[in-house]
């Protein structure tokens, strides 16, 4: 049987990630990128799905954590006898550092040590590749373990006795290793010759070296000083991890198919860039000091969107790409039964209307920090704006991606506000010339008036989900965030109520709607951040604002990593893992909290030199 | 030998020539890609070597052009058929002689029978190639086939 969701811990390299479980199995590993085909997929099938399994031979004790400030991640194996550390990392190193020797293309790497008595582990490579449909037939050759699929290599390197088992599908071995003995394992993926053969011996530590060293001089870079420190580097480190350099990409999760029901069909492919995630992670990469993350964001942007402007997917792959047509592949079982298990995401082609606000308020918050806005990029946006007062009113499929009739979400509709509030903060500002900016006016106040005739709900007493309905949604906690109200109004202190009462799934947890209880749904992880921001931000107390994220940080795993949904019940993880859009919520409460305690500090100290004085 | 003809046709199937081994990589028929192999020479960094053995492989197939132009000088005619059969010996000197060299002569190349060191790192291509891809062999063959026999068709005695 697969581990629990939150018992996988996560590496990468920025290009792709691989998801370990604690018993020391690479269960899943997608080549080249983030959504590529899996070359382990056991996560999905156990059976069928490959994995890269180094684990003890017999039951024993198993803590693990990450090197400080890195994404490498180090697992403890004591046994009675002895005791093994195991390290695994997605080798990545600064251009500086990588000039002086040839670099694989893409590579894995692993290293066992024994650091007491003696240990057995048992090895299991058993490579499954396109999610389990290749013929598999491993060859040992002079320089590792072959595999060759057409014109892709897949090269184990190991210094471990592996022999070829199952007919060419597995190798494995049993160690016994002794105090101070060492196996290293490189598993190389080559699509151009010569493929390059990393060596063995010290360069394994040489390399893990340059690794920690490259994620210690990216999170060197980390400006935040706030409360729950450790927790928002953490957070910063998955979403540096989730970044795809080459585009500036941030996909919203590493996997796919992990239910948000288990033994259900809710099982959806996260591995691609939603739009929607844009304002919140530009906020939390230029609050925490990261501008060109930031600005390699927003940029990705302005590219992906160039082809299809002024309309906007809701999604991209890494490379700006609208994702493939989603399907199902019938050949894995799914997570503890939950089929299908589907790569490709329907949702492209979903009509989402609030991705207008969430790019235009990405790009307004850059804007602020200084980001200069080309005449090209001024006639996208005016663009944008021109489309959200033509469509605004029209019905759609809401952030949460609905797959049934079209609505009018209050949610949409306070997007297309944001986006025409933020065109004419831009053109006020004289960053945005040449914009119909009377119609943006015009269109931004009736849009107003229509959130607060239709959105709000006396019944209710909070904003609903849909104009003129009854029933609530975590997403209008995000009214403040936004500036449509102050947080500090009594309509927004009374929606924040009225969500915690209806939505409320105990501990500090929420549902996203109201429907979600009765589908069976987990809570939503970032819906709870959302209250936790308007919380900080002025609508409860510090205090209160403190309880809601240590109740959350409650629910990471050891690692500190959020999949997307919890389940009340149980507290495990659902959904996919880990999730970007949980670590930005995460980072962007604690910026708020930060900025609450700042002003209250100076309010405090204000107040004491006014009463020295008098 | 017309030296106009042979920068002019030596520089076109080399291109032709350097071209169909890159398609032949891009449709997943060999792995092999010729400017990384011989630019790897030279720098480790893969974008910087890519570039040089571009270069040096537009040099060499100038160079060796000048091979398939004498050979037409002396035979009295030039046809594409007689380019092809002398790129197809040529191709099977590459596959047969030259690659297995390749460790040798290469600072980065792994040995085949040694260990995988620091400094030399790179996959050696073993018998014909067939390190980089079971099609690798005929994909060698078919581009210098092409490249004599586009020499053979355009280049006038």
């Amino acid at each position: 049987v697969v581990d629990e969701i939150q018992s996988y811990g996560v590496i990468g390299d920025g290009r792709t990630a691989a998801l370990v479980s604690r018993s020391g199995s690479i269960d899943w590993l997608c080549w080249p990128q983030f959504d590529g085909p899996a070359l382990f997929a056991a996560l999905l099938d156990p059976e069928r799905g490959g994995r890269f399994s180094i684990s003890p031979a017999r039951p024993c004790r198993t803590t693990r954590n990450y090197v400080d400030d890195t994404n490498v991640l180090v697992t403890r194996f004591e046994a009675g006898e002895g005791s093994a550390t195991l390290t695994d990392l997605l080798p990545i190193a600064s251009s500086t550092e990588d000039a002086g020797h040839a670099a694989p293309e893409h590579v894995l790497l692993r290293q066992l040590v024994c650091v007491r008595g003696m240990i057995e582990i048992d090895v299991r490579f058993e490579p499954r590749p396109r999610f389990a449909t290749a013929r598999v037939k491993l060859r040992a050759k002079e320089h590792g373990i072959r595999l060759e699929l057409g014109s892709k290599l897949y090269l184990l390197r190991t210094d471990a006795p592996l022999v070829i088992v199952d007919g060419g599908c597995a190798a494995t071995a049993r160690l016994k290793l002794r105090s101070g003995e060492s196996v290293s394992f490189w598993l190389v993926r080559a699509v151009e010759a010569p493929a390059v053969l990393p060596p063995l011996g010290d360069a394994v530590s040489d390399e893990i070296g340059r690794t920690i060293r490259y994620w210690r001089s990216w999170i060197a870079r980390c400006a935040y000083e706030g409360p729950y420190r450790e927790a928002v580097r953490r957070s910063a480190l998955v979403l540096k991890l989730l970044s795809f350099p080459p585009s500036g990409a941030v996909v919203a999760a590493a996997t796919t198919s992990l239910p948000e029901r288990v033994g259900g069909d809710l099982n959806w492919d996260y591995r691609f860039c939603w739009l929607r995630d844009a304002a919140f992670t530009v906020r939390a990469f230029l609050e925490l000091g990261y501008l060109d993350e930031a600005e390699a964001f927003v940029d990705w942007l302005m590219h992906t969107t160039r082809l299809t402007r002024p309309r906007l997917h809701v999604l991209y792959d890494v490379f700006g790409r609208p994702p493939h047509h989603e399907r199902e592949l019938p050949q894995l079982a799914g997570y503890r039964g939950s089929r299908p298990v589907r790569v490709g995401n329907a949702a492209a082609e979903q009509l989402q209307l609030d991705v207008y606000g969430e790019v235009i308020d990405a790009v307004a918050q850059l804007a602020r920090h200084g980001y200069p806005l080309d005449r090209d990029t001024q006639r996208m946006l005016c663009g944008f704006g021109r489309y959200v007062c033509d469509h605004w009113s029209q019905p759609d499929n809401s952030l949460w991606e609905f797959r049934g009739p079209a609505r009018e979400y209050t949610h949409a509709r306070l997007l297309s506000w944001v986006a025409l509030e933020r065109l004419v903060e831009l053109h006020d500002r004289g960053l945005l010339k040449r914009c119909p900016a009377e119609r943006f006016r015009s269109e931004r106040d009736r849009l107003r008036r229509e959130i607060q005739r239709r959105g709000w709900s006396g019944k209710a007493g909070a904003y609903a989900q849909v104009l003129d309905g009854d029933t609530v949604d975590a997403s209008t906690l995000l009214l403040g965030w936004y500036g449509f109200h102050d947080v500090r109004s009594r309509r927004l202190r009374a929606n924040a109520r009225t969500i915690r009462e209806r939505l409320g799934a105990g501990d500090g947890l929420l549902y996203r709607y109201e429907q979600s209880r009765a589908d069976g749904e987990g809570a939503f992880a970032i819906c709870s951040f959302w209250l936790a921001e308007h919380l900080a931000r002025g609508g409860g107390t510090r205090e209160e604002a403190r309880d809601c994220i240590d109740q959350m940080l409650g629910y990471t795993n050891d690692l500190g990593l959020f999949a997307e949904e919890i389940d009340p019940k149980s507290s495990a993880a659902l959904g996919n893992v880990p999730q970007a859009y949980s670590h930005v919520g995460l980072i962007n409460a604690a910026l708020s909290l930060a900025v609450r305690d700042r002003d209250e500090r100076r309010s405090a100290t204000a107040r004491a030199e006014v009463e020295v004085r008098l | 030998v017309n030296i106009g003809q042979w920068l002019l046709w030596g520089f076109a199937a080399t291109i032709v020539l350097t071209t169909l081994l890159a398609g032949t990589q891009g449709l997943g028929l060999t792995r092999i890609n010729v400017p990384y192999l011989l630019g790897s020479m030279l720098t480790p960094r893969r974008d910087r070597a890519k570039i040089y053995g571009f270069l040096m492989h537009l040099g060499l197939g100038w160079m060796f052009s000048l091979v398939y132009l004498a050979t037409f000088h002396q035979l009295q005619r030039a046809t594409w058929w007689l380019g092809a059969v002398i790129g197809l010996l040529h191709g099977s000197f590459v596959l047969i002689a030259g690659l297995p060299t390749l460790p040798g002569l290469h600072p980065r190349m792994a040995n085949p029978h040694g260990g995988v060191t620091l400094h030399r790192q790179l996959e050696p291509p073993g018998f014909l190639g067939l390190n980089y891809g079971v099609q690798t062999p005929v994909s060698v063959l078919v581009a210098h086939g092409l490249f004599g026999a586009i020499l053979g068709a355009l280049y006038r005695i």
